[in-house]
């Protein structure tokens, strides 16, 4: 876990302080003049050797304090805790609900295999999966918010009740875009283990077909299940950053995405090592998982 | 024995099976179209005059203009095929980029072992944990924008699940009597590992391309929309991005154009490539 943090560090810190052009030309023009560049880099603290800025990068991995926004001048660390919330709250719900809906179905059309209502469904999801995103948004936020006036257009309030108008259509959307990916690998899953021995095991001493889909199918899959479903938990704090933007949520990816466009490279690093950490975190967290659901897994 | 007959080889099986699945040949047929308009396109022959005004700003599809125009009363008919041009060729370099590295990363990890095999893991773990749009962000920071930056940005995100596989292919295969057996004629490491061991492993490559394919595609168009993308010629993406504003004043089929022509040539790629699946991984078949 440790060498890939110090990994992760050093190609950050390979892309955005040897690699990047010079962040003081972005910031201060074509016209800047040598001495104003020499200050700012003084300032950013761009002019001291590289290994202390590596050194820099790796401690704030682990202080969490990543110095100021270029651009906003805000406290980074401030930004991000202000910034989870308003994701949380569209990514969170949106998780759950795709989550319980997709490995549903995917009971149902394993059940069905090869069927009719499976083919469909196989069908629906891949075509599902092949519009852009983007279309999703656009599409969803000019019919539903803007013609019918179901939901907010964009916009977004603190508070329990006062977010829930402004969330929902994000939800939605972030429901259609990802039941089609997650249906076929649930299904696939499924599939793999109802074809194992155990069910034809099953089968012969005579249990019914819904017995052995939750009783074993379920219980087996589960394994990979949770593998798949906790390794994108850190994903869902990053929020999604064309929704976010698309309905002026004023959560992480926004930040990200302002980040971008200002090339204010210490909000970009600060974002990229958090959820690398969190990542490497989260992907230790599913191999314990796995010892527990599965006592056969044993950690080395 | 006279009547020695050849046996088919696995490729002409899966050739049979894919061309006996209709849905796979008409896929087929679809791709190889849009790569027939994209090279045709990049040849001048089509959609060459795309930037000229031929009608009013905003003229909706009719049998003149047939997919309508846009605000500078271009064609969006041509612009839709300037962009499969863009979108081809995105997915076919990111493809190759993504191939060469993660095979042979993949191989030599999985081939050697050891402490080679400790960096690489090591290395695209790493890799693994930054988020690809926080990667693709910094090369297009570093490449400036452009659909160069588009390619290696894409491509050198997109190596680690293939390398993966391909590492345990290799792991499972290079101990085998056929491995064994080229090493006892001889066969040094590069002959057993790209001679040998490759071919037994190039449905997972071909499989994987065609998946990457339609990835790529798609993330070029959403790089496009935040504004990283290509540059000064249309591409789907920058086709949603200007139908953004449009939308609201019912003017849908710039975005209506794109989304399409994208869908298409996605969904296609997508039904092939479980088609080739199922034809080179009989394992796997009905799933």
């Amino acid at each position: 876990m440790i060498p890939v943090l110090l990994g992760v560090c050093f190609i950050i810190f390979i892309l955005f302080s040897v690699l990047s052009p010079d962040p003081t030309l972005i910031m201060l023009g074509k016209h800047a003049s040598k001495t104003q560049m020499m200050e700012l880099r003084a300032e950013l603290g761009l002019d001291r050797p590289w290994f202390i800025q590596y050194f820099d990068i790796v401690r704030s991995t682990f202080t969490f304090e990543f110095g100021r926004s270029w651009s906003t001048k805000q406290e980074i660390s401030e930004m991000i805790k202000n910034g989870a919330i308003p994701s949380l709250t569209v990514t969170l719900p949106a998780f759950i609900l795709s989550s319980i809906l997709s490995i549903s179905i995917s009971l149902v059309v394993s059940f069905y295999r090869g069927k009719m209502i499976d083919k469909a469904t196989v069908f629906v999801c891949v075509a599902l999966m092949s519009v852009s995103s983007l279309a999703y948004i656009l599409y969803g936020q000019m019919f539903f918010a803007f013609q019918l006036g179901w939901f907010e257009i964009s916009g977004y309030e603190e508070g329990f009740p006062n977010f829930v108008p402004y969330v929902l259509l994000p939800i939605l959307i972030w429901v259609v875009l990802s039941i089609g990916p997650d249906v076929r690998f649930y299904r696939t899953i499924m599939l793999d283990e109802i074809y194992q021995d155990y069910v034809r095991t099953a089968r012969a001493k005579g249990l019914s077909e819904k017995a052995i889909m939750f009783k074993h199918v379920l219980k087996n899959a589960m394994v990979s299940i949770i593998t798949y479903v906790v390794i994108r938990i850190p994903f869902l704090i990053l929020g999604s950053l064309l929704i976010e933007s698309f309905f002026s949520i004023p959560g992480l990816g926004g930040i990200i995405l302002n980040a971008i466009n200002s090339s204010d490279f210490p909000v970009i690093r600060a974002m990229t090592v958090m959820s690398a950490l969190a990542y490497i975190l989260f992907s230790v967290l599913t191999d314990v998982l796995y010892t527990v659901v599965d006592p056969r897994v044993r950690l080395r | 024995m006279s009547d020695t007959q050849k046996s088919k080889s696995l490729w002409y099986h899966a050739w049979e099976s894919l061309t006996s699945d209709k849905m796979a040949v008409v896929c087929l047929l679809i791709v190889v179209s849009y790569f027939v308009l994209a090279i045709l396109s990049a040849l001048g022959f089509v959609a060459a005059d795309y930037a000229k005004e031929i009608g009013p700003s905003y003229a909706p599809p009719s049998s003149e203009y047939l997919f309508g125009l846009d605000i500078f009363g271009r064609s969006v008919l041509a612009k839709t095929i300037k962009g499969s041009e863009v979108a081809m060729s995105v997915g076919l370099v990111t493809g190759v980029i993504s191939m060469i590295i993660g095979v042979f990363l993949g191989a030599v990890s999985g081939y050697f072992g050891g402490k080679v095999d400790e960096v690489i893991v090591w290395f695209y773990t790493t890799f693994n944990s930054i988020p690809y749009i926080m990667l693709l962000v910094a090369i297009t920071f570093i490449l400036g924008k452009g659909i160069i930056a588009i390619y290696l940005a894409l491509g050198l995100t997109s190596w680690v699940g293939l390398c993966r596989l391909i590492r345990g292919e290799f792991i499972r295969h290079k101990d085998r009597e056929y491995v064994q057996a080229a090493s006892a004629i001889g066969g040094g490491d590069f002959r057993k590992i790209f001679k040998h061991i490759l071919p037994n492993v190039l449905h997972i490559v071909i499989i994987n391309f065609s998946l990457q394919f339609q990835v790529a595609i798609k993330s070029e168009v959403i790089l496009s929309y935040l504004g990283l993308g290509v540059q000064g010629v249309p591409s789907w993406g920058t086709m949603i991005n200007d139908a953004k504003l449009e939308l609201a004043r019912g003017n849908w089929w710039q975005l209506a154009a794109a989304t399409v022509a994208m869908m298409i040539v996605v969904l296609a790629f997508n039904i092939l490539g479980d088609a080739l699946r199922d034809a080179l991984d009989p394992k796997l078949k009905g799933k």
